[in-house]
Order: C-alpha cells, then sequence, then structure tokens
C-alpha cells in the first residue's frame, strides 16, 4: 500500500491573503518531497461537517514545504481560509499527474507558461523546478510567463515570485487596468512571442482558446484542467473530461481529470 | 479463560445466501471501483466483501460534466453508470481481483433486461464471483435501470430473468428509496425468486445555483448519498427486511461502527459503506475494527446475534 497517499495531518506554518479572496497557505508536510509541478492535493475542510476534499493545485514545494494558492468560491475553501499558523488541516495527495518534463525534446524550444487567475499558481511550480540549477529543464532557449487577471485588484498575485525566478513575466487584464489589455492570448499575440511548447493553465474558455491558438501555430500545448471532484482518485468518475482517444479507465472517450489529468495535451482533449 | 478469548475474538462472520463471509462490510457499488485505486489505501482482504462499480454488456459514456457536488452532510452524483463494459471487466477488473482473497460482487446495469440478462451470462460461471447485485435503481440513467424498480411487476420480472441466467450464482436486487412503498418492492424481488435485496440507492435530488442561476448537475437532477440519507436508510432497511424472508445488504450514508451496527439491528445482515470512501479511503477497515470494539464492549459475541433484533 502507497502510505504516502493516504489523507493525513499538515500543519499550516503560514497564510497569506494575495488579493480579495485569494490566499496563499504553507503546510508543514511530507508530501513537500514528492509533489510534482501540476499535481494537487485534497484539502479537507476543519469542522468535518464538510465531508469531500477540496482540489487544489500545488502552488510550490521544497524538502520543507508545501504551498497552496486559492480562491474562496464557496462554504468549504471559506472554513480553509479562515485557518491561521499552527492549525491542523487534513489533506490527500500529492495526486494527478503533473506537466510533462520532456528532456530532450526541449532543447531550443521557447516555453510559454500561461496562467489564467487561479491558473497561475501550478504554473508557478513548474517555474520554480524550470529555474533550479540542475534542472535538465534549463535547456529551453527562453521561458515566458504570462499571467492573466480579471483586472488590477487582483495585484497581480503571484507575478512577483515569477519574476524572483529570472522567468520573464508579462502581465494582461481583462479590462485593461493593468498591463496588456486582454487575455493572456491576446498578450502572445500583442507581443509576438514566441512559443514552441505551452504549458497553461486557467479556466476553461481559455484552455480552449489555448487549444486553438496551438493548433493554428503548431505549438505543443500542455493544459491542466480543473473539474468538481469527489473522490481525487479515480474511483468515483465524477471528474471527467472528454478525450478525442478511447480512455484508460471506461474506453469512452471520458479521461479522469483527476488520474488521467489534470494534465493533458491539449490535442487529446475535446474542449 | 474461554469469555476472555471470546471477547478477545468476536465471530463477525455472517451468512448470506448460502455464502459466509468474514464480516458484514462490503463497498456500495459505485464508490470504490473494482478496489484498484483504493488497494493503496485499503488492505481488500480485510473486506467481508468488494462490491464493485455497476457493468453493463457494452461500455457506457455517462452524462456530462458537472456530475457531483457536495450537500449538507452528503453529495449529489449524476455520473450516470460510466463503465468500460464487461469484456473490460472481466480482462482487467476480475483479473485483478484474483490476488486478493476476499468475496467479489459483482454489480450490473442495464437498460433493458437484454441487456442485465447478458452480463449476467458472462458472470455465472465465472468463480472469481461470489453473488450478482443487479441496479434496478440508478436515478441517472434515462432508459431502464430506476423504471425497473418502481415498478413491481417489472422488477419481478426482471429478477426472475436474471436469475434464470445465473446459475448458481446468488442475484441480489438494489432497490431504490424513491418508491412510495419499499416493502412492496422488496416482496417483488422477494416474489422473482431474488436471493437477497440491498438498499438504498441515492434519493433524486436537485440543486440550484442561484448566482448562476443554473442547475449544479448537468444532468439537473442527481443521486444523494452520504450520511444525510442514513436515517432514512435505516428506516427502509428495516421495513424491507421486516416485509420478506431473504437477506438484506443495508446501505445509506453508513460513516462508522454504530451506523453498521444501527443498520444490522434495523435488519441488515451485510452493511455497505459508501460516500464516505471519498472522504476516509480507508473506513471500511475502521468500521471493521469498530464493531469488534463494541462487540467486547458490549458482551457481544457473535455479530449475526443483533440482525434484525427490533
Amino acid at each position: 500500500m502507497d502510505a504516502e497517499m493516504i489523507k493525513r495531518k499538515a500543519t499550516i506554518i503560514n497564510k497569506a491573503q494575495l488579493a480579495p479572496d485569494i490566499y496563499r497557505m504553507s503546510f508543514e508536510t511530507d508530501l513537500c518531497k514528492e509533489a510534482k509541478p501540476g499535481q494537487f492535493v485534497m484539502v479537507y475542510p476543519p469542522d468535518g461537517a464538510k465531508l469531500l476534499g477540496r482540489p487544489v493545485c500545488i502552488a510550490t514545494a521544497d524538502e520543507e514545504k508545501l504551498d497552496i494558492v486559492f480562491r474562496v468560491i464557496g462554504k468549504g475553501t471559506k472554513e480553509i481560509a479562515a485557518c491561521n499558523a499552527g492549525d491542523v488541516l487534513f489533506i490527500e495527495g500529492p495526486l494527478g499527474n503533473g506537466y510533462p518534463m520532456g528532456e530532450d525534446t526541449v532543447r531550443d524550444k521557447s516555453l510559454v507558461l500561461l496562467g489564467g487567475g487561479l491558473g497561475a499558481p501550478s504554473l508557478l511550480f513548474l517555474a520554480k523546478k524550470l529555474a533550479e540549477k540542475d534542472s535538465q529543464y534549463r535547456a529551453y532557449k527562453s521561458i515566458t510567463a504570462i499571467l492573466g487577471y480579471r483586472d488590477r485588484s487582483l495585484n497581480h498575485f503571484l507575478a512577483e515570485d515569477f519574476e524572483k525566478l529570472g522567468i520573464k513575466t508579462i502581465i494582461a487584464t481583462d479590462d485593461g487596468s493593468e498591463g496588456i489589455h486582454g487575455n493572456v492570448i491576446d498578450a502572445v499575440k500583442s507581443k509576438e512571442i514566441k512559443a514552441d511548447i505551452i504549458c497553461a493553465c486557467g479556466p476553461m474558455p481559455m484552455l480552449s482558446a489555448v487549444k486553438k491558438y496551438a493548433a493554428e501555430n503548431k505549438a505543443e500545448a500542455y493544459i491542466s484542467l480543473e473539474e468538481r471532484m469527489a473522490c481525487g482518485v479515480g474511483v468515483c468518475l465524477g471528474c471527467v473530461t472528454k478525450t478525442v482517444n478511447k480512455d484508460l479507465h471506461s474506453h469512452v472517450n471520458n479521461a479522469r481529470v483527476c488520474t488521467e489529468g489534470p494534465v493533458f495535451n491539449a490535442i487529446d482533449v475535446d474542449i | 479463560m474461554e469469555e476472555h478469548q471470546k471477547k478477545q475474538n468476536p465471530d463477525l462472520t455472517v451468512q448470506f445466501a448460502g455464502h459466509t463471509f468474514k464480516n458484514p462490510i462490503t463497498v456500495a457499488s459505485g464508490t470504490f471501483g473494482s478496489g484498484i485505486e483504493y488497494s493503496r489505501f485499503v488492505d481488500l482482504n480485510m473486506l467481508g466483501a468488494i462490491t464493485t462499480k455497476g457493468v453493463s454488456d457494452k461500455p457506457w459514456e455517462g452524462n456530462p460534466t458537472p456530475r457531483v457536488t457536495e450537500t449538507p452532510s452528503g453529495m449529489m452524483n449524476a455520473i450516470g453508470l460510466q463503465n468500460p463494459g464487461i469484456d473490460v471487466f472481466i480482462e482487467r477488473d476480475l483479473k485483478f481481483l484474483e490476488a486478493y482473497d476476499v468475496p467479489v460482487i459483482v454489480n450490473i446495469c442495464g437498460h433493458s433486461t437484454e441487456e442485465y440478462e447478458a452480463v449476467v451470462e458472462r458472470l455465472a460461471d465465472d468463480d472469481r464471483v461470489t453473488m450478482l447485485e443487479i441496479n434496478v435503481s440508478c436515478p441517472n440513467v434515462k432508459q431502464g435501470a430506476i423504471q425497473f424498480g418502481t415498478n413491481p411487476d417489472m422488477l419481478t420480472e426482471v429478477t426472475g430473468r436474471c436469475k434464470a441466467k445465473a446459475k448458481d450464482k446468488p442475484v441480489i436486487m438494489k432497490l431504490t428509496p424513491n418508491v412510495t412503498s419499499i416493502a412492496e418492492m422488496a416482496k417483488a424481488a422477494e416474489a422473482g425468486g431474488a436471493d437477497g435485496i440491498s438498499l438504498i440507492n441515492t434519493l433524486t435530488a436537485m440543486k440550484i445555483d442561484i448566482y448562476k442561476r443554473e442547475f449544479v448537475l448537468a444532468n439537473k437532477t442527481g443521486g444523494l448519498s452520504g450520511p444525510a440519507i442514513h436515517p432514512v436508510a435505516v428506516r427502509m432497511v428495516y421495513e424491507a427486511s421486516h416485509a420478506v424472508n431473504i437477506p438484506v445488504i443495508g446501505m445509506g450514508g453508513v460513516a462508522s461502527a454504530e451506523d453498521a451496527i444501527e443498520m444490522m439491528m434495523a435488519g441488515a445482515t451485510m452493511v455497505a459503506v459508501g460516500m464516505m470512501n471519498f472522504t476516509e479511503p480507508d473506513i471500511t477497515i475502521r468500521i471493521i475494527e469498530g464493531i469488534k470494539a463494541y462487540m467486547a464492549d458490549t458482551g457481544t459475541e457473535r455479530i449475526s446475534d443483533i440482525i434484525g433484533m427490533l
């Protein structure tokens, strides 16, 4: 049995509010050592009345801690956000596949990270791994992060974390109140950014646009999907996405986002 | 000394449809897959039986998403019985379960009597299968399923047809709570020759997002499960078990050893844990341990003594 995946206690060691309703939380947990970019954890609301975990992507992890960044969207996330340093929550993970880390294939390629809203956190972890000194991913010719926000009230949360890693970071807002006026694809086009490989996370309309852009521009795109989940481990079949080919589990073109995903090659999903 | 040993080794075995199970705890179909995923968390050999997710004769796509949502003390689902069909199930899932020493109850779904029969036939001679559970109660499939489970004559008919194809395999009919009289449906299954019944499947429910002004689930309605429905399930297990002479697998929001014991006192011979597997992947094991502790505390030597005691 895979003991490290079981639901377990994790102590909050830091909480910060990044923007209205958006929080960053650091946990002291053994899970940090196994986590890969693009994976997620199930975080269980603390009071016990709510029974299902909330799937949240891993924003960074190192030898000592694991960070999540999430938005309060309902009662469960509100309960989680009300916790403070020293409090203990149950978490389960790391779950899901994560972003592919193509070794030789990335040499001399331009990588673009596209994060829309709460898509930025999963890409931050990827950026961190890419920026590590001994990273084989440093073979990329260039890495650019483009972060899209609704408007300036979101304080371009996490953008500075990307910049600190030495990654060129471009900000776009839907209403033009900060950075480029438009979405992340608008920013790619207006800045004429070359994208051989795209890793993207964000709302579904954005990911559909990324899939389309990648197809038109002959880029590889890996997109991280979000779907409502119950179990998080591939049992309930609640979180499926339409796929072009037969899925591994049911052979009906409905892959499990929690297990076969959350990261898919855009050409494999029918979104 | 003898008394002490009894307390240390309480007898958890139960008899169901001619088979002896090492303990009364199984899982509710659809909440545990075929055990492949949860085998990372749970020693499957500890379970009284494993009940697999509904399998049909051909692969089923299931419903559009969103398929699941949390509700107070429970959840709603409208998966729509997505499954790979009996061919893959036999080659992959039953193959996987060969490595375990746990009885297998295969849940079967279909849109028509012929579809149920086709799957029953495929499993009737398979030694890896202990019992068959016929899902005539899924609220999330447009054709078949629940229609068979809400009309007593149709239920008797489909039960008889499945029994005729099942050879020596006991046939359990899984009943829906979405009926006026559960006792009448239990009798209808018994009249068709069922070897047992299991209940309750989920309660048909609806949730609306008042800000988006739309249904939360793409299917509009979904099946409500979890602790919220447990008292309803206990009542229905009581009513159904007292209406028939065949054994009952009780299920519905079981979240603790206490809930399982309550279900058995109401009349269940075995108890299935459902939605709570999602919350506590190893909850079945802890429920079995909790039943042992209850037996030691109360001087209960055989768990079978409490079945239907009220």
